[in-house]
């Protein structure tokens, strides 16, 4: 049984109680330790800002040309935090309780508490930052209703939150750059986890630009290297996206979370051919003053509302999804394909006025009038399901260290707050919280019992070891010289995945995935078509060791799937619903968090458990009605 | 209903930073109208890798329009023909059948070419570094509501807040300038007024980066405003030179802080 550490003490104490009881470390010694973070969306870059600001030497990679860019951008609505400025009944206690509800009573009720109490004091912090969030006409900052709750408590800039809150971040950074407290790396992908005596003391990179491999050597290296959801090829992910990291690091012996928890966002523009490269999202926001519905034979069936008149089209996006599905495997669905249903602001345009609805979504309705070329304020938007977020990742404890000694993961990285299914606008707030306030003090617990020896342990073999594997590993996709382009391997993966370990799973499907698997593994490594050299900038390079990755990582998330015997929040077993077709949890059987450890290739991973208990908040079945 | 067009590319092909580079003809047959730009080049390097050519590099991450990363000159625009809209986000059915599409790099004296249409633009961060921020460390903030901002101010920093640091703005300028990139931040920070208390250093520091990385001046063509994805106002620009005079006209500064 994996034990999370977490501390004694009252639910709401706990993390004032961790916060006494961590070890310190001060000023001047700072400077002595070194840590690596790899990422920099809104977790590795708040991360690494606030660390160089408290005078660790910080060195930050990012597969990116710069560190303003990672996928954190993309984030549209906004970001959750309990103030209750509009006296609208929410609370620290309220929004922990819709979060761990929302996750389906999967995630670890202690983390999710203390994310809750820290959402106010990232709000605070960037203001101060200078991320213009929405005001109203008094000067105080305006809130927005997400999909799960019953208040508004979501924080926006426009369409663009994830923007402007990874702008503050990026803009943190740098000024801790020009204080030379951070040394960035950009370009640079990181292709190895170096563990030494069993303590994570590195990692080896390869710089896109000239494709050298070296390796970095520190006292701590943190993971905020974001989700996999780019396993399903088309997602909402940018196109970099991967698990690349997060999979080494598996492989090296951090335990992986929880795969199968893959969040589909139920409003996205719909695919529309097979050269489609990516899906773009449409911001859950716009279900704030917009209705989803099919056309029916006395008009509209506004089949979310209709089914779930309390919470109507702002139900959890996992729920939202399957009801989207389901109408359009039932033969309901709209425009060329089938696979799409509308999404109408019609009666806000006409209760609200145009200008109210521009003013709230003005970016998203131009991004979709140019990609489809029609014009949302006339005609309905199509929307359909896609891949979006994942809840798995990295296993950490109440630290948010995973259980290699030394490795941090924080962010989408890490498994622990989201449970089965997240809230829309929590992925900010966490990546926030993790990035600016929980891991500058629990890694400084850390530290204080190691000595800084970054300089002398770099000579060590292992880092040899690593760099000549990662070697070898180049000049064999660069040798293979088969016929098939790297994406078309990747496209196949994604379309088995969908099908199989997508919205809806059962035991058959997952069982045909996982005979498959192995199969295109082995004609990917036989047939693959990766032209140019290894030192030299080669993106089909970049790709195809992020496929490599991806076709091993998804046979975990199959088997993952297939383990789980029970229906929660994003993973929905056929076998295992209600009478009205809801997921069916059975919290005597899997009331735990599933931590997978590497065994070796073509070995069976062994499975960890952590035991979920919920004191605090009673478990139930979710009730949206 | 999309249809399907061809389309000759004449492409700028760049080994690597140090290599001359020259343009080299592709033809991109049957493209799907509704396609992205970018989905149109994924198509043409799977074709070119089938017929075992180097692909062409080019720089894309998000592919919905605010990281970035995307851009080249098409036709001598960059980001292409459509206002407002990147690379990503543009769509094959603006071009006509037959058409040749000339697509350069985002060319400047401060952005090299690493290869093809892929361009280093960390002359942007350096900017950033300069001063592009807020110094408030993590910790320190009041209350969200201990400063009210009207409407109004904040909207403004919003508008110039937008700004994606694509490098569009600079390709489009005859002079190479960076100077809509930079009055972009500086609208962003300075007229808040968290932003104040650094409001003068902030240009000082901003601008002298700017030139210390050899970006050009502006003279007004005002081929950055039109150019850039996010609409970026050029007024911004007329509000940063009024802000830098004021700044050299101070005495109040010392200038050899926070260098």
């Amino acid at each position: 049984m994996l034990d999370p550490k977490i501390p004694n003490g009252a639910l709401p104490d706990k993390w004032t109680l961790r916060q006494y009881s961590a070890k310190l470390i001060s000023p001047v010694n700072r400077r002595q330790y070194k840590i690596i973070v790899v990422g920099t969306g809104l977790a590795g870059a708040s991360a690494a800002a606030t660390l160089g600001e408290l005078g660790y030497q910080v060195e930050s990679f990012c597969f990116q040309d710069s560190s303003r860019r990672a996928h954190s951008i993309a984030a549209q609505g906004g970001i959750n935090a309990a103030k209750n400025y509009p006296n609208d009944g929410d609370s620290v206690r309220r929004l922990f309780t819709d979060t761990v509800k929302g996750g389906d009573f999967r995630s670890r009720e202690a983390n999710v508490y203390r994310l809750a109490q820290l959402s106010n004091i990232i709000i605070d912090q960037c203001v101060a930052q200078g991320v213009p969030f929405a005001r109203d006409y008094g000067g105080y900052l305006d809130n927005r209703s997400f999909g799960g709750a019953q208040v508004s408590r979501t924080f926006y800039a426009r369409g663009q939150t994830g923007q402007q809150l990874l702008l503050g971040a990026y803009q943190a950074l740098m000024k801790e750059v020009v204080e030379k407290n951070v040394v960035l790396h950009p370009r640079c992908e990181m292709l190895d986890l170096v563990v030494i005596d069993g303590v994570a003391r590195g990692i080896v990179t390869r710089d896109l630009i000239t494709g050298e491999v070296f390796s970095h050597a520190a006292d701590a290296v943190v993971l905020a290297t974001g989700g996999y959801s780019n396993v399903f090829y088309l997602s909402t992910n940018a196109k970099g996206c991967n698990v690349t990291a997060a999979w080494r690091a598996y492989k090296k012996g951090a335990f992986f979370a929880n795969p199968c928890y893959t969040q589909i966002h139920p409003t996205c523009i719909p695919v529309h051919g097979d050269y489609q490269s990516k899906l773009t999202l449409m911001s859950e926001s716009l279900r704030n003053d917009g209705r989803v519905w099919v056309p029916h034979q006395e008009g509209r069936d506004y089949f979310l509302e209709r089914k779930y008149p309390a919470f109507g089209n702002l139900v959890p996006r996992d729920i939202a999804s399957r009801n989207v599905k389901e109408q359009c495997d039932a033969g309901h669905g709209v425009g060329d394909t089938g696979q799409a249903v509308y999404l109408d602001l019609k009666e806000s345009i006409v209760r609200l006025g145009r200008d109210v609805i521009k003013e709230r979504y003005g970016n998203l309705l131009e991004m979709y009038a140019k990609i489809t070329g029609d014009d949302p304020y006339q005609t309905p938007m199509m929307i359909y399901p896609a891949a979006h977020y994942t809840m798995g990742g990295l296993w950490v404890d109440y630290d948010l260290m995973s259980n290699l000694p030394g490795l941090f993961v924080i962010g989408e990285a890490n498994f622990a707050d989201h449970g089965a299914n997240r809230l829309g606008a929590s992925a900010l707030m966490q990546g926030l919280a993790d990035g600016y306030f929980i891991l500058p003090t629990t890694i400084a617990d850390y530290l204080a019992r190691v000595t800084p020896n970054a300089e002398k342990i770099i000579y060590r073999r292992e880092f040899q070891q690593s760099e000549i594997q990662i070697n070898e590993k180049i000049k064999k996709l660069l040798s293979i010289n088969g016929k098939t382009p790297v994406d078309r391997f990747h496209r196949e993966l994604g379309a088995l995945l969908w099908d199989k370990c997508g919205m809806v799973r059962n035991e058959t499907g997952l069982k045909q995935a996982l005979a498959k698997i192995p199969e295109i593994r082995e004609r990917f490594w036989k047939d693959v078509r990766v032209l140019g050299g290894g030192i030299e900038l080669n993106q089909a390079l970049e790709r195809a060791g992020r496929v490599a990755d991806f076709l091993e990582f998804s046979e975990l998330m199959c088997w993952d799937a297939l383990e789980r015997k029970e229906s929660c929040g994003s993973h929905f077993r056929e076998e295992y619903q209600t009478a009205e077709g809801e997921a069916q949890r059975r919290d005597d059987l899997f009331s735990y968090v599933a931590a997978w450890q590497f065994n070796g290739k073509d070995k069976a991973p062994t499975l960890h458990k952590e035991d979920l208990k919920f004191e605090e908040q009673p478990l139930a079945q979710r009730v949206y009605k | 209903m999309s249809k399907k067009i061809n389309l000759t590319l004449k492409v700028w092909r760049q080994r690597n930073r140090k290599a001359s580079g020259s343009f080299e003809t592709i033809k991109a047959r049957d493209i799907d109208t509704a396609m992205s730009f970018l989905e149109m080049l994924d198509v043409v390097n799977e074709r070119l890798t089938q017929e075992g050519k180097d692909p062409i590099a080019f720089d894309h991450d998000c592919r919905e329009g605010i990281c970035g990363t995307c851009g080249a000159v098409i036709n001598g625009q960059p980001h292409g023909p459509q206002r407002a809209t990147t690379l990503c986000q543009l769509q094959m059915r603006h071009f006509k059948e037959g058409q040749i599409l000339i697509i350069e790099p985002l060319k400047a004296k401060a952005f090299s070419v690493n290869k093809d249409l892929s361009v280093d633009r960390s002359s942007f961060d350096r900017i950033i570094a300069a001063g592009g921020f807020i110094s408030v460390k993590t910790g320190q903030a009041p209350d969200a509501h201990a400063i009210l901002i009207d409407k109004e101010t904040s909207e403004r920093s919003m508008d110039a807040a937008q700004c994606i640091g694509c490098g569009a703005c600079v390709a489009a300028c005859p002079n190479g300038a960076a100077m809509l990139f930079v009055a972009a931040k500086l609208a962003h920070l300075n007229s808040l007024p968290q932003g104040a208390p650094e409001k003068r250093i902030r240009a000082r520091n901003l601008v002298s980066q700017m030139d210390r990385e050899l970006f050009g001046s502006c003279s007004n063509a005002y081929a950055c405003a039109v150019a850039c994805p996010k609409q970026i106002s050029i007024t911004y620009i007329a509000r940063m030179n009024k802000e830098y005079a004021q700044l050299n006209s101070s005495l109040s500064i010392d200038k050899n802080s926070r260098k």
